[in-house]
Formats: C-alpha cells, sequence, structure tokens
C-alpha cells in the first residue's frame, strides 16, 4: 500500500514542464515535495498568489502570507499576489493546466463529492467547485476506501456533489485509476498489491487495462 | 484631493444598523478588518447578514460575533475551523448558504462593476445549483449567479492614503480588493494611513472611488490560523 507521501510521488510524475498547478489541502499539498528535477512548475494557491515557495523558517513567517489550507508559505522568486475574483479568473478561464484535489468520493461517471457529510459535517466547498467545474485536467488524491474500509470508488456517489462528470484520473494507496466511459479502468497497482485485491475494494464497475502494470518508485 | 479620511473606527462605523448586510474581507484570518470587527462587538449590532469567505474561527475574526449571537445570516465558501459556528450551524441557530469561492467573489466583482448578474460554471449539478437557471454556452452548462448586494464592505488594506488610495500585502489581497466598491458604502482599515502625494500611483491596487471612509487601525494582532515551519 502507499502511504501518502508515495501517493503524491506518484501524482508528480504527471507534473510537464511550465505547468500551472493548483494543490489542493491534504495529500495534494505534498506533490509539491516531489517536483521531478529538470522540470519547471508554478504553484497557483486560490487565496491569491502564483509561484508559491516552502514553508518558511521561524525568521520567514509573515501573517500576510497563507497558502488556501491557511498554513504559512513563503515565495520563489518571479512569485505574484492578486485578488480572489482574478484568482478564480485564473481558474474558470483555464489558465491553469493541473487540479489535484482530495475527495471523499469519486463514481464511475468522474463525479466527486468532497465538501459535505449531512446532518454530521459542514465545512463548505471553498475553491473545489470552481476547480473542479473548469480544470480540464483533474487528479483526485485519496485513500481507497473510507474509515471503516468501504470503498471511496462507487457506482454513483452518495454525498452531496461537488462536481459532475469532471475527474479522469484517481491515485489511491492501492494504485492509479482513470475514468473512462462510465467505468474506472485500473491502469498501475501499488507494489505488492494484486488486481484481485484493487477488485475487491472498488464498488464501482472496474475493468483493468490491458497494459496494467506495477507502479515504480 | 477629496478626503476619505475618519479619524476613529467609531465615526467610520456610524450607519450600521442591526438587520444589514455586511462584506466582510479576508481569507481564514488572513487581511480581516479587525478594528471594525471589535467595534461592531462593542456596538451590540444585532441580526447581521455577513458576506464572508470564513466565518473565522472561535475567538477571532467573525467568531467574535458569533459568539454574541450578532449574526442572522453566513454567507461563505468554507466554514471549517469553527466549532460555535458549526454549532450554531447544526442546530438551525443560524442561517448559513455557502456558495463556491470563486463565485462568491464574481458576485463581489459584478456588484462592483455594475453587472447585474453572470453565468458560471461551479455548482452545476450540484446542491447549489437547485431553484438556478441553466444555460448552454458552447456546449457547456452553466449557471445563472446574481450580483451580491450589501450595505456596507469591512475592508482592511496595508497602506492607504486620505484619498482613499489602497495598496495590500502578499496574500491579504483575497477578498478585500475585490470587495470593496461592492456595497453602498465601503469603510477600509490600514495599518498606515498616509498624506496625499506619499503613495505611489503605479503602485495603487484599489482607486479612492471605491472608498467613502478609510482610517487608521489602532492595533493588528494579525493571528495566524495554521502556523506551519519547514524543518
Amino acid at each position: 500500500m502507499l502511504t501518502k507521501e508515495q501517493i503524491a510521488q506518484r501524482i508528480s510524475k504527471e507534473l510537464q514542464d511550465s505547468f500551472y498547478v493548483n494543490l489542493g489541502i491534504g495529500i495534494p499539498t505534498l506533490v509539491a515535495n516531489y517536483v521531478p528535477s529538470g522540470i519547471n512548475v508554478e504553484f497557483q494557491s486560490e487565496n491569491g498568489v502564483l509561484g508559491m515557495g516552502a514553508f518558511p523558517t521561524r525568521e520567514q513567517v509573515d501573517a500576510d502570507l497563507i497558502n488556501a489550507g491557511k498554513q504559512t508559505i513563503t515565495t520563489l522568486p518571479g512569485a505574484s499576489f492578486f485578488d480572489s475574483e482574478l484568482s478564480f479568473g485564473m481558474i474558470r478561464g483555464q489558465h491553469i493546466d493541473l487540479t489535484v484535489l482530495g475527495a471523499m468520493e469519486v463514481s464511475q461517471y468522474g463525479d466527486i463529492a468532497n465538501w459535505k457529510i449531512p446532518g454530521k459535517m459542514v465545512k463548505g466547498m471553498g475553491g473545489a467547485m470552481d476547480l473542479v467545474a473548469s480544470a480540464e485536467n483533474i487528479i483526485v488524491a485519496m485513500m481507497h476506501t473510507n474509515r471503516v474500509g468501504a470503498s471511496k470508488l462507487l457506482k454513483q456517489c452518495s454525498l452531496p456533489l461537488t462536481g459532475v462528470g469532471c475527474v479522469k484520473t484517481i491515485v489511491t494507496n492501492l494504485g492509479l485509476l482513470t475514468v473512462e466511459n462510465n467505468q474506472f479502468v485500473l491502469q498501475e497497482t501499488a507494489p505488492n498489491i494484486g488486481i484481485e485485491y484493487v477488485k475487491s475494494v472498488t464498488e464501482g464497475d472496474l475493468v483493468v487495462s490491458s497494459t496494467c502494470k506495477e507502479m515504480e518508485f | 484631493m477629496i478626503s476619505k479620511k475618519v479619524n476613529s473606527v467609531k465615526e467610520a462605523l456610524t450607519g450600521i444598523a442591526n438587520g444589514m448586510t455586511l462584506l466582510v474581507g479576508g481569507f481564514g484570518l488572513c487581511g480581516i478588518p479587525e478594528n471594525a470587527i471589535a467595534e461592531l462587538v462593542q456596538l451590540h449590532i444585532k441580526e447581521l447578514t455577513c458576506v464572508s469567505n470564513n466565518a473565522g474561527v472561535d475567538d477571532f475574526g467573525l467568531g467574535l460575533l458569533l459568539q454574541k449571537h450578532q449574526i442572522k445570516k453566513m454567507v461563505s465558501s468554507y466554514v471549517g475551523e469553527n466549532h460555535e459556528f458549526e454549532r450554531q450551524m447544526l442546530s438551525g441557530e443560524i442561517e448559513v448558504e455557502l456558495i463556491p469561492q470563486g463565485t462568491l467573489a464574481e458576485r463581489c466583482r459584478s456588484s462592483k462593476m455594475g453587472i447585474p448578474a453572470f453565468f458560471t460554471p461551479a455548482g452545476v449539478g450540484t446542491e447549489v445549483a437547485e431553484e438556478k437557471e441553466v444555460r448552454e454556452f458552447n456546449g457547456k452548462q452553466y449557471l445563472l449567479e446574481y450580483a451580491v448586494k450589501a450595505d456596507f464592505a469591512l475592508i482592511k488594506a496595508w497602506k492607504g492614503d486620505e484619498a482613499g488610495n489602497l495598496i495590500f500585502k502578499g496574500t491579504a489581497r483575497n477578498f478585500n480588493q475585490v470587495m470593496c466598491g461592492a456595497a453602498k458604502i465601503n469603510v477600509v482599515e490600514v495599518e498606515e494611513l498616509v498624506p496625499v502625494g506619499e503613495l505611489n500611483p503605479n503602485e495603487i491596487h484599489v482607486p479612492g472611488v471605491f472608498v467613502q471612509r478609510i482610517f487608521q487601525g489602532e492595533k493588528y494582532e494579525k493571528r495566524i490560523e495554521k502556523l506551519t515551519l519547514s524543518e
């Protein structure tokens, strides 16, 4: 099974030179730690910064400089600041090349749910609905099953949706899957995780790609 | 020069009354109008509708107004990190409208720019789309969303001059820039209020025409929500 860091590491291989990338809270944030050498990407945070750098040292901390997860950050040379309206213009206007975000559930139709559990938890959608409605290239980073062992890759989402028919790629602790023709397609399995095991914990329709292989790190 | 300067937060908030709708700048606790919020607590103004990306934390930001039950309705995109708020929401004590962050920003921008409504793809096929007009453009579906209507905007900038020209710092710009000008009366507090002529016109983020009142905040705590350090 992949660790959260390995999920991020696998996603980082999808980064291409000169990509502008929006990373969501949680596992997606870790992707920034694994940018392949020789590739230049710029990270956008929807609260108003392009060119996000590493977390600050104690001396560098600035209350006026945070990411969308409200964590303190630094900027890299070439960074820029802007307001929320321009930030979402970048997102809706498809100027951002890749969006990586977490999910509670994903359906075989590419629907995603990640903002609300009725009666229990309401945190809000933040920028996720804008991101999934507009981004051409969305990767979901999540665990394959929830805390009680139930599949998060479903025929239909049971939770309120964040977006419809938008997810194309999912990287979980068990493998990499794509969404094609209303079904999940298993492309890669995590090391030492058999195809049969992935099938057993995927509730939605799943086919195995003819080129399915074990992930390499 | 048309002066927008007022001498105190009290004077700046003159006219805010029970039941009004306020736009409140900031993202999390970054760039929130600390002095205006503290004054609203003092004034005991109630039944407020607050339009703000977040609802503060339990003991800071808009959380201070929530504690005193001064807010009737919150319009936000993300309200995690505030337990008292979550309690009031799940028990039905407070009305909540959650909207996508980009839609929130654009609803403010539209109001400021004199555009009554617009179409956006965010929320199509979700709860957010309920009872909203959907229209197709170039094969893709969009929701009709309306410009926000508000009585006051409470804005925080870094520096400003007496003419109301503003400069923001870092990611504290967030909703402050877009909200400034989106309400009938736009009140700005700054860390440093300078005489006209001291700010470089090339570096102004918001021209004074969008500002009705400006004052220098007495003190800023600038609390950090999630201090995260590199090793």
